[in-house]
């Protein structure tokens, strides 16, 4: 459930890879690492077409007729006549080019279909980080700054509840209150053109981004209490310099840190997340084309999304983990 | 977070807990209707005297099907603690008191699945083999299992060095008697609380496995099933499919407050 739907579980990120190595050289071994696990995933999806139950041939025939034709157009598509590894490093060489054959939905290549879905997908995603981020951070140190008043209470039980909520559970409860009842944003649709878009996506990034808002409002004000009991910040007081200059130059800049790493952790729940939220809005994205192809037996197109799935999760474990440095001064500079 | 009023919440959720297991034990006692008759005079039909909390597209009392549904939701989030929790306390009890090879190879199946999406697994899987509760759940448990293994491991090894464990082995004590006997009452407590953790993360899974028709058969009385299937209903009667939705976050609330409030006894302990 690692990065799943407000986990309750928090994981430490692992700390065998940063020793004092320079970040250049941190990178490059993790590149490597990336692209041996890129390898595993790959045959692993790969052998999803053989795991089915039945032979290949009916999977990747769906509803069509089963005539000498199709199956031995299949064959030839598919290379299944070919030995087990060299069936894996055919499709694997045209994945390269991205071509993952064809949908049996709708018959169209399914690089077509991912190429249509994509962009609402990663605005989805955008729209809900820059929420979540926002939103968390900001009543995170609202709440550490009046610690113990009636907001810091509100706050921290919104975070309880937040964090058990499953994304079609909020999505169904926002789509009532405000698409339904009082009638501020539309329901379902996409709209035209940047603005009437976003305003379309805004109830599912809303919904999307509560999971994760409520993670990161609960580390965001445990990091800024943390950081607000320091001597320096009691020193900078008694230094008399103004309260705004304490929060913003002294507090945040260092509370931001663990805050920071978690960022991979968001960005992989949004992943999941995403699914539900398109599901429930019916967002035509990735991943309501992930569902439909999974109701549908679609095995082209889930290898291919899986496959998009698996490599943006381990980019941004990446990332998240090069930005970790680059944010620590003190793992930047090789000393702990 | 506030130590001073957590009795009355934690009772509360405690309430809510036994409510639901009466419920998934009892639950076609319980129903006033039976959940599955299907009634086409009476579709869609608001709060009534005679549907407490009105009808479906079916004509299905949506009640019944509630107090039903409890079952499916808790069944399986239930199996797939109680066998992670079995399966995660054996073998973290081995890493952390072996060590080597065996905890080399542990953990990194723990490095493994704490980067894979979990849902998107089950959904890929039901794509492939078809929507199966069953498997659904033994496919979760393996994803699951880490998540004791690496409590209880990390329990462990504050035991291991610890005089009881040293005494036991000069005394010639076997090792499995040492990690069952003398080392897992010490590391029980947070393996417990955790459990917790784990069922309120199980049961919001597998009800968005069931959301997304991956999940229960179609027509099977489902908490995750009823609120997708209800969603049409949101104009007409929103609390068919509010409801359900309802009983999901309070459980899983519950389940996440009892877990936190165990932990935090655990760790206060030392210092009373």
């Amino acid at each position: 459930m690692g990065a799943g739907d407000g986990s309750a579980v928090v994981w430490a990120r692992p700390r065998w890879a940063i020793g004092g190595a320079s970040i250049r050289a941190y990178v490059a071994r993790r590149l490597v690492v990336l692209a041996v696990l890129l390898v595993a995933v790959s045959f692993a999806v790969f052998c999803l077409l053989y795991l089915a139950p039945g032979n290949p041939i009916d999977m990747l025939l769906g509803q069509r007729p089963r005539t000498p034709a199709t199956v031995s157009a299949l064959t030839r598509q598919y290379n299944l006549d070919k030995p087990f590894f060299e069936q894996y490093w055919l499709w694997a060489w045209r994945a390269l080019h991205l071509d993952f054959g064809t949908s049996i939905q709708t018959s169209l290549p399914v690089a077509t279909e991912i190429k249509a879905r994509l962009p609402t997908s990663l605005f989805l995603g955008c729209y809900a980080f820059g929420l979540a981020t926002m939103t968390g951070i900001g009543l995170g140190v609202q709440a550490a700054v009046r610690r113990g008043t009636l907001v810091d209470r509100f706050v921290v039980s919104a975070v309880v509840i937040g964090l058990s909520t499953p994304v079609f559970v909020s999505g169904v409860g926002l789509l009532y209150v405000f698409a339904i009842q009082l009638h501020w944003l539309p329901a379902f649709g996409k709209g035209n053109g940047f603005f009437d878009e976003l305003w379309h996506l805004t109830l599912p990034a809303i919904a999307l981004a509560v999971p994760s808002t409520a993670y990161i409002l609960k580390h965001a004000r445990a990091a800024m209490l943390g950081v607000l009991e320091q001597d320096y910040i009691v020193f900078a007081r008694a230094r008399g310099l103004s309260p705004w200059r304490i929060l913003f130059s002294y507090a945040l800049r260092n509370a931001l840190i663990p805050v920071v790493t978690m960022c991979g952790l968001v960005l992989s729940s949004l992943i999941v997340g995403a699914v539900l939220t398109e599901m429930t809005f019916s967002v035509q994205g990735i991943g309501h084309l992930l569902v439909q192809s999974a109701l549908a037996k679609d095995i082209a197109v889930i290898q291919c999304v899986s496959l998009l799935v698996a490599v943006s999760v381990m980019a941004t474990n990446l990332l998240a983990d090069v930005l970790y440095l680059l944010v620590d001064p003190r793992i930047r500079l090789g000393r702990r | 977070m506030h130590s001073g009023r957590t009795g009355p919440v934690i009772a509360a959720c405690l309430a809510v807990v036994l409510g639901v297991i009466v419920l998934a034990t009892f639950g076609p006692l319980l129903a006033p209707l039976d959940p599955a008759v299907q009634n086409l005079a009476s579709v869609n039909a608001p709060p009534s005297g005679a549907h407490w909390l009105g009808t479906d597209a079916l004509g299905r009392d949506i009640l019944s099907r509630i107090i039903v549904g409890a079952r499916t939701a808790f069944v399986g989030a239930f199996v797939i603690a109680a066998t992670s929790f079995l399966f995660g306390n054996l073998l973290g009890l081995l890493a952390g008191y072996r060590g080597g090879w065996i905890d080399a190879i542990l953990m990194r199946w723990v490095d493994m699945m704490w980067s894979i999406p979990t849902l998107l697994v089950l959904i890929v899987f039901a794509g492939i083999i078809g929507a199966q509760y069953w498997p659904s759940v033994a496919v979760l448990v393996v994803l699951t299992v880490p998540f004791d293994l690496r409590v209880v491991r990390g329990a462990t090894l504050e035991q291991v060095p610890r005089p009881y464990v040293e005494a036991a082995k000069t005394l010639g004590v076997p090792g499995w008697r040492i990690m069952l006997l003398h080392i897992w009452p010490n590391v029980s407590a947070s393996a417990i609380a955790n459990a917790f953790l784990v069922f309120a993360d199980a049961l919001v899974v597998l009800s968005g496995l069931s959301f997304l028709g991956l999940g229960v058969p179609p027509g099977t009385p489902d908490w995750g099933l009823m609120l997708a299937e209800n969603v049409p209903l949101l104009f007409v009667h929103p609390v068919a499919s509010l409801a359900p939705g309802a009983l999901i976050v309070l459980t899983a609330t519950s389940m996440n407050l009892i877990g936190d409030w165990l932990q935090e006894q655990l760790a206060t302990r030392g210092e009373r």
